[in-house]
């Protein structure tokens, strides 16, 4: 089966993202003036080929302690999403 | 290999300066090793694995493996690494610079984290350096309240920590040196990056790795502008000297520290 692997990186709220906040101006320089904060972050869509979701699952959280996020500074979120064709299913 | 007994004149240090694919101070850094440091200095491309040739390791600035995800993520894992950890345990010198101090610190032998630069721009200028600590071999050699002049040259250069390790590695006299102004007065303005507490440099536990964002190997020589950065080298010459041995025997622990 094929799953897809959404995977967003963020950082943690004790760090300053200087990115998140020129966006923040930018917007406001746009009269969002409703918006309050922005943080940046990292997005991956990664496709597995793997037995079932809870495989899915582990083999994604370990890239993410592995390399897509660095455990100091980040957080990640992961959601797996059943990506197979019907032919695969079958 | 150190000679025995050697004088600081005498000592010759074996520098290995490791080369990643996108690293690109790493001509500069033999260069300066030898040319005006007259020690040994060979390139260690990161396939290699065997390192028992050298007592002090170079991880160059650059941009190893493109620097893509995170300056330094994907050069942790080139085959080289497991063997420069070995070595840093067995007590040999881990110098990085810049990207080298990048990779040190993902790989976990340095900590803290890198961040995008505050200004969110590649800063490339001189800076003043206050060195906050001679309790290691690249600084031993320096006099207290010392102020360096270096260049940096980066975009992912503000080294973050969290306040509990700040104070922890204030505590180890961890901190090494920090960006300061000429007279050597801690301020905003002379932060280029906006690391955590104006540091530029860390060193571990052991004293015997050390990162730091600046270039000693780009002001060596008066026609660049500075000589400030032979101090580190001239350093390393002179522990190396005093141990009279080779390096690699140190112990886990750097007696200059105050345990």
């Amino acid at each position: 089966m094929t799953w897809l692997a959404r995977v967003h990186v963020m950082l943690k709220p004790i760090v300053n993202d200087p990115q998140g906040e020129a966006i923040l101006g930018a917007l406001r320089s746009l009269q969002f003036g409703e918006v309050n904060q922005v943080r940046a972050g990292k997005y991956f869509e990664i496709q597995l080929d793997v037995p079932n979701r809870a495989a899915a699952e582990r083999h994604a959280d370990d890239m993410c302690r592995k390399l897509l996020a660095n455990p100091v500074i980040e957080d990640y979120r992961i959601q797996i999403e059943d990506v197979s064709t019907p032919r695969d299913t079958v | 290999m150190v000679k025995f007994g050697a004088t600081s004149a005498e000592v010759q240090v074996n520098y290995g300066v490791i080369v990643f694919p996108g690293s690109n101070c790493e001509r500069d850094a033999v260069h300066v090793l030898t040319q005006v440091m007259g020690q040994r200095a060979d390139l260690v491309w990161h396939e290699m694995t065997d390192l028992s040739a050298f007592d002090c390791l170079v991880l160059p600035g650059g941009f190893a493996h493109g620097d893509y995800l995170r300056a330094g993520a994907i050069a942790r894992f080139s085959p080289v690494m497991e063997s420069v950890r070995r070595f840093a345990a067995d007590g040999g010198l881990v110098l990085g610079i810049c990207n080298g101090f990048q990779v040190l610190v993902e790989a976990g032998m340095l900590p803290g984290a890198m961040l995008q630069n505050a200004s969110l721009r590649f800063v490339c200028r001189w800076v003043h350096l206050r060195v906050d600590s001679l309790a290691t071999p690249f600084t031993a050699g320096l006099s207290e309240s010392s102020v360096l002049r270096l260049p940096v040259a980066h975009h992912e250069g503000s080294y973050f920590l969290d306040p509990p390790t700040l104070a922890e590695l204030e505590a180890h006299g961890q901190i090494v040196v920090r960006y300061c102004d000429e007279r050597g007065v801690l301020a905003p303005e002379a932060n280029p990056n906006g690391s955590t507490g104006s540091v530029a440099g860390v060193c571990n536990l052991s004293g015997n790795v050390f990162g730091l964002m600046p270039h000693p190997e780009r002001c060596a020589e008066p026609l660049l502008g500075g000589t400030d950065g032979r101090l580190i080298f001239e350093s390393v010459e002179r522990w190396a000297a005093e141990r009279g041995a080779r390096i690699g025997a140190a112990p886990a622990r750097n007696p200059l520290v105050p345990s």
